[in-house]
């Protein structure tokens, strides 16, 4: 019996199933005022001690403008960490995998579409963080090229979503351990991204290590244009190592979930808990 | 009419814990579902029937052997397979807590391709069918297990599937809410001779009002599948006997040892301190025997009546032990 169907009904059905994953967690993400507050009053408390610290060691001016961008950025690398790549792990748990795997969708339609939901409600955060830090501590910006600043934005989210849709495969399979590990990696990952200052003071080894997250480059990027006034053509390697992230990191995300699934039908894990 | 499910000999074995125990949770399973049938799948917990769900709903591959939904095999037209079938499990309530049960709905409406015109209709005419239009804005978090579970069941009718695989739907639902659960799924397939519906749970009683045919199965195995009517019918010489008597710390499986009863369940009363033991007799000279035995024992009657065979009785004359 053959029912296939036209491109374009499955384009359609995935777009649908994408989008409403997506509304889902922008409206479950802003439905309680209270989480918007912490989400971004406690990143800026934490940027204010980085602030503080650098205005006591006499550090240069903009090294107030490299700690509000980090915060900034730190919002999409928490909320990729804990709330993409957790994300399946919760919804096996919550019963919702099970019909996400019956439903005739591609599954990376629903990882397409926590990302976007995730990605949008983060921004919102984000540009919250970055507004009052800005404000707050009268960060002066140089900035080179916006449009190419925008280009790196948007290559780094969507480098780090992909590597969020690959750790949500993870997540699944290895479940708390998984957990453990993401956690046992949260502070040294702050710490090698340079989250709060440039990763070029870091020493070259750790720049090295540091340089497997897209992070790295993206917030590197990102600085250079805002802060240090550079164009186009002083970034264009954070661009071209943010593209090659995107080409490897989201075909391997694609595999991962395919093999994820693949090994659970086949040994029971997404339907057994005992096993 | 053609059939709806269709299984060859399937098998399914597990490696359970550190040491790679071997369990075989469906073994050698040959069954055949007509489409416009409520078919119940029966056995105690840890019996298969889940195992069986989730093979021909494609979430799990079997060990060997077949199955067929609609004529397409689950292992090689899984993705096919999707667009015609909805599992409910009782017990669980997927969706968002933070999202109300109209958003719950809408958003698996949408996992179904379903235009929101459409999924919106859907969703206002099983909300009246299962009474919950008051609860429609409200947040999942906030509704009781009966509410959760109406909503479950309306997620399960959303997408329209012509196989609807119930996994225990009334499991642990107050009478009511049972009740309407089991009158929209009759009337679904009353409605619509090509919607099929797999039913599993233990509540005999349950299978007895709503199957058209049931297999009973333990242990992976199928053990015996007919109407209810055929398979009561065949007990019709044996005799079944209801005892109400004192609770016994030390059980009453000696019973399990007299000449002439075939099998028995024991159901414990905490609350009057009693239990009811249902015996499936070879013939009634075998009650007379027991209540003497019982006498003997000094233990107090509480009440004994002689009753029609249930489904309960074909599961103990199966395999000598009720389902709890």
């Amino acid at each position: 019996m053959s029912h296939s169907r036209g491109f374009l009904t499955e384009l359609e059905l995935n777009l649908r199933a994408a989008y409403a994953r997506a509304w889902v967690r922008i409206v479950g993400g802003n439905r309680e005022p209270m989480w918007i507050a912490f989400e971004v009053i406690l990143p800026i408390l934490t940027l204010s001690a980085y602030v503080f610290v650098y205005r006591v060691l006499n550090a240069p001016p903009e090294f107030t403008g490299f700690v509000v961008l980090g915060g900034m950025m730190l919002a999409f690398w928490l909320n990729v960490l804990w709330n993409m790549a957790a994300q399946l792990y919760w919804e096996k748990e919550t019963g919702n995998l099970t019909h996400f795997l019956i439903a005739p969708i591609s599954r990376m339609a629903i990882l397409l579409g926590m990302a976007l939901g995730g990605a949008v409600n983060t921004t919102l955060r984000a540009i919250a963080i970055l507004v009052f830090g800005t404000y707050i501590f009268q960060v002066e910006y140089t900035i080179g090229d916006p449009f190419t600043a925008m280009l790196i934005f948007i290559l780094t989210l969507v480098a780090l979503y992909a590597l969020g849709m690959l750790f949500s495969s993870l997540f699944l399979l290895y479940g708390r351990e998984a957990w453990h590990t993401a956690n046992l990696f949260q502070e040294p990952v702050f710490f090698v991204s340079g989250f709060y200052f440039p990763v070029k003071l870091l020493p070259f080894w750790i720049q090295v290590a540091a340089s497997i997250l897209p992070m790295t480059f993206g917030l590197d990027g990102i600085r250079n244009v805002l802060i240090n006034g550079a164009q186009l053509d002083g970034v264009y390697v954070h661009i071209l190592v943010l593209l090659l992230f995107i080409a490897i990191l989201l075909p391997l995300a694609r595999w991962g979930l395919a093999y994820m699934e693949r090994l659970a039908k086949k040994e029971g894990r997404l339907t057994l808990r005992w096993i | 009419m053609g059939t709806a499910i269709e299984t060859l000999d399937l098998t399914r074995h597990f490696k359970r814990g550190k040491e790679k125990e071997l369990v075989v949770a469906l073994d050698h399973v040959n069954l055949q579902v007509e489409e416009g049938e409520i078919f119940g799948l029966l056995g105690p917990n840890g019996a298969g029937k889940t195992t069986l769900i989730n093979i021909l709903t494609t979430t799990l591959l079997p060990t060997s052997g077949a199955a067929y939904v609609k004529g397409m095999d689950v292992v090689e037209e899984a993705a096919e397979i999707r667009r015609f079938i909805s599992l409910v499990s009782g017990g669980e309530s997927p969706g968002y807590g933070i999202l109300t049960a109209r958003e719950n709905l809408w958003f698996f409406s949408q996992l179904h391709g379903l235009p929101s015109r459409v999924a919106n209709e859907r969703i206002k005419e099983f909300m009246e069918k299962l009474e919950f239009t008051d609860y429609a804005n409200t947040k999942m978090h906030k509704l009781s297990t009966g509410y959760k579970q109406r909503l479950n069941l309306a997620r399960g009718f959303i997408s329209d599937p012509d196989v609807l695989c119930l996994d225990e739907p009334t499991l642990g639902l107050d009478v009511l809410s049972a009740k309407q659960i089991r009158s929209l799924v009759k009337e679904w397939v009353k409605r619509d001779s090509e919607k099929t519906v797999l039913l599993t749970t233990h509540y005999m009683a349950e299978a007895e009002e709503m199957c058209n045919r049931v297999a009973m199965i333990d242990q992976g195995k199928i053990l015996a599948c007919d109407t209810p009517e055929n398979l009561k019918r065949g007990l019709e010489a044996k005799a079944t006997l209801r005892l109400e008597v004192p609770s016994d710390e030390s059980g009453y499986s000696w019973l399990r040892e007299m000449p002439g009863v075939l099998g028995f369940s024991e159901t414990t009363h905490i609350e009057t301190g009693t239990t009811t033991l249902k015996l499936l007799l070879e013939d009634e000279l075998g009650i007379i025997t027991i209540s003497d035995k019982i006498k003997k024992k000094g233990l107090r009657v509480v009440s004994m009546s002689e009753t029609r065979p249930t489904l309960e009785d074909v599961y103990i004359s199966l395999v000598g032990r009720g389902l709890k």
